[in-house]
């Protein structure tokens, strides 16, 4: 791999450009690997990557049924932040941040993260006791998250209306200063071209059709459209497709698919500096590098995968953008798309071991997975390496469901988050 | 939205005017305190969650109020019948399948090609 830097760009702007390599390349794949993971998107080529680099296991395949990062990881409005409320989603979120603010060095690309930082408002006193439990419980795990009154938010997004008699009038926000965005195709990018360096197999348009077992119920292998591979490790990161590969497997998951839908707004020039998030009325803007207005609905009500939403999800999130920021009432919306999420009764993740030996599973992200994909990854990596969790994703297994023992970040923040 | 059929109202409203409530046919266990960790999981928590034909109930909730079931394929989100709570569960067996044009399509519902996107 040659190396990204100021010295190659100079030195390719004297021969017009005709000596950047390819990426990553698309090899046939191999009959057997160590490890397969099932889902070419951020959270698996992170995984692949971190087994190349932390765990020295490079004889890996990612196979991806369709292209790369053209899933969720494509899809959603790239938000960052770690202000979870729980100590156990403080870990794993604390970690991916962490693993961002090093990461374009780490993986000498480019990944734009941007600490702009995330807010989130209170229009209630509900959501002012709330988020003051979070701003403490985030300070007592050591992760910044700080209380702004109504003129320091205002300071802060000067775009945003104050105004009293506003159906939702805003009365303070939490602000998380390290949270932010990143360019969601340069992270799955970044990691392709780093792993690949490393000797990973990147196989796309290849689709997994069935998950091979050994007479003793052990993975040996999967089938795909190319023909079947082999692997003793196969770990599933297949984010709405989750319950279909699994149920090869004969496991059934705590897991139903949802479409979530995403939109953006023509590009103007920078008029919001931060994210803003708002719960209550359900809310999600940033502006893009590029100047589009990056706007987040909700989910649909009823199970799909048919990456389409219904129109009146992007209205009433619409009606709400409209409200917090008339100054973008006539801004057109440039293209709306939806994503197919996997979101589990507690809405936090699932990364374990499953009761199939040799089967790995790294899911249930649900509606906010973006901001976990180097954490999620790091740790996933480590699970699937030694056949045994890392202490920060030990807590997220399947038998949590069983046993009672859930991570309810649905019930802390009442909302998708 | 969907426009959905209501079994007892007997017309297709919108999606609005109704609230989905998770997979079908889901059976509470009694006495409850006699099932096992492990069947309370799998009665509360996993589920099919299939690409293909689902069975999900829905509440009438800004109509009649009555709730009823529904047979819809998750891929192209058509709904292929909808019946009446207590009704038995139509004989179709949930599969997943790759595009909606090989679904199986049944000839004993009349209600077949109704509900559109």
């Amino acid at each position: 791999m040659r190396k990204y830097s100021v010295f190659a760009l100079a030195r390719e702007a004297l021969r017009a450009h005709k000596g950047w390599d390819q990426q990553w390349s698309s090899p046939e794949p191999r009959p057997e690997y160590d490890v397969i993971i099932v889902g070419a998107g951020g959270h698996g080529l992170a995984t692949a990557y971190y087994l190349a680099k932390e765990h020295g296991i490079t004889n890996v395949a990612v196979l991806e049924k369709g292209w790369l990062g053209g899933g969720n990881t494509g899809r959603n409005t790239t938000i960052i932040r770690s202000n979870y409320l729980y100590d156990e989603s403080a870990g794993i979120y604390e970690h991916a941040v962490k693993l961002w603010e090093g990461l374009s060095q780490d993986l000498n690309y480019n990944v734009m993260y941007s600490a702009r930082g995330v807010m989130m408002l209170a229009h209630n006193i509900h959501d002012v006791q709330v988020f003051k439990r979070h701003i403490h419980a985030n300070r007592l795990n050591g992760i910044d998250n700080e209380w702004l009154t109504p003129e320091q938010v205002k300071e802060f997004c000067p775009p945003i209306n104050l105004s009293a008699s506003a159906r939702y009038p805003i009365i303070g926000a939490a602000l998380q200063r390290r949270g932010g965005t990143a360019r969601h195709d340069a992270v799955a990018w970044g990691y392709a071209r780093a792993a690949a360096d490393r000797g990973v197999h990147i196989i796309q348009n290849c689709e997994v059709t069935g998950i091979r077992r050994a007479p003793n119920g052990a993975v040996v292998g999967v089938d795909t459209n190319r023909g079947p591979i082999n692997a003793r490790k196969v770990g599933v990161v297949a984010a709405g497709h989750t319950s279909v590969i699994m149920n090869m497997a004969g496991v059934r998951m705590p897991l139903e698919s949802y479409p979530l839908q995403a939109l953006v707004s023509e590009p103007v020039k920078p008029l919001i500096p931060c994210v803003i998030m708002s719960n209550t009325v359900h809310a999600y803007i940033s502006q893009s590098d590029k100047g589009e207005m990056v706007i987040g609905a909700g989910t649909d009500q009823y199970t799909s995968y048919s990456q389409t939403g219904g129109l009146h999800i992007i209205n009433h999130t619409l009606d709400a953008i409209c409200e917090m920021f008339p100054v973008l009432t006539r801004l057109k919306m440039l293209r709306s798309w939806g994503g197919i999420v996997d979101v589990t009764p507690d809405r936090s993740p699932i990364l374990a071991k499953t009761p199939v030996s040799g089967l790995y599973v790294n899911c249930g992200w649900g509606t906010g997975g973006f901001k976990a994909t180097p954490g999620s990854g790091n740790v996933f990596a480590h699970t699937i390496a030694r056949d045994e969790p890392h202490r920060i994703n030990a807590p997220f297994t399947i038998e949590r469901f069983t046993s009672g023992r859930l991570i309810d970040e649905a019930a802390a923040a009442a909302v998708a988050h | 939205m969907l426009l959905i059929k209501c079994p007892y109202c007997e017309e297709e409203r919108p999606e609005l005017e109704f609230r989905n409530a998770g997979e079908a046919h889901l059976v509470r266990a009694n006495p409850i305190t006699e099932q096992s960790d492990e069947d309370f999981a799998a009665f509360l928590y996993f589920r099919q969650n299939p690409k293909g034909l689902q069975f999900e109930r829905w509440r009438h909730i800004h109509g009649c109020g009555r709730f009823f079931n529904a047979v819809r394929d998750s891929v192209s989100d058509k709904f292929l019948t909808v019946y009446k709570a207590g009704e038995p569960r139509p004989d179709m067996q949930p599969q997943l399948s790759p595009a909606p044009a090989e679904l199986p399509v049944t000839k004993r519902s009349p209600r077949t090609k109704k509900v559109e996107v």
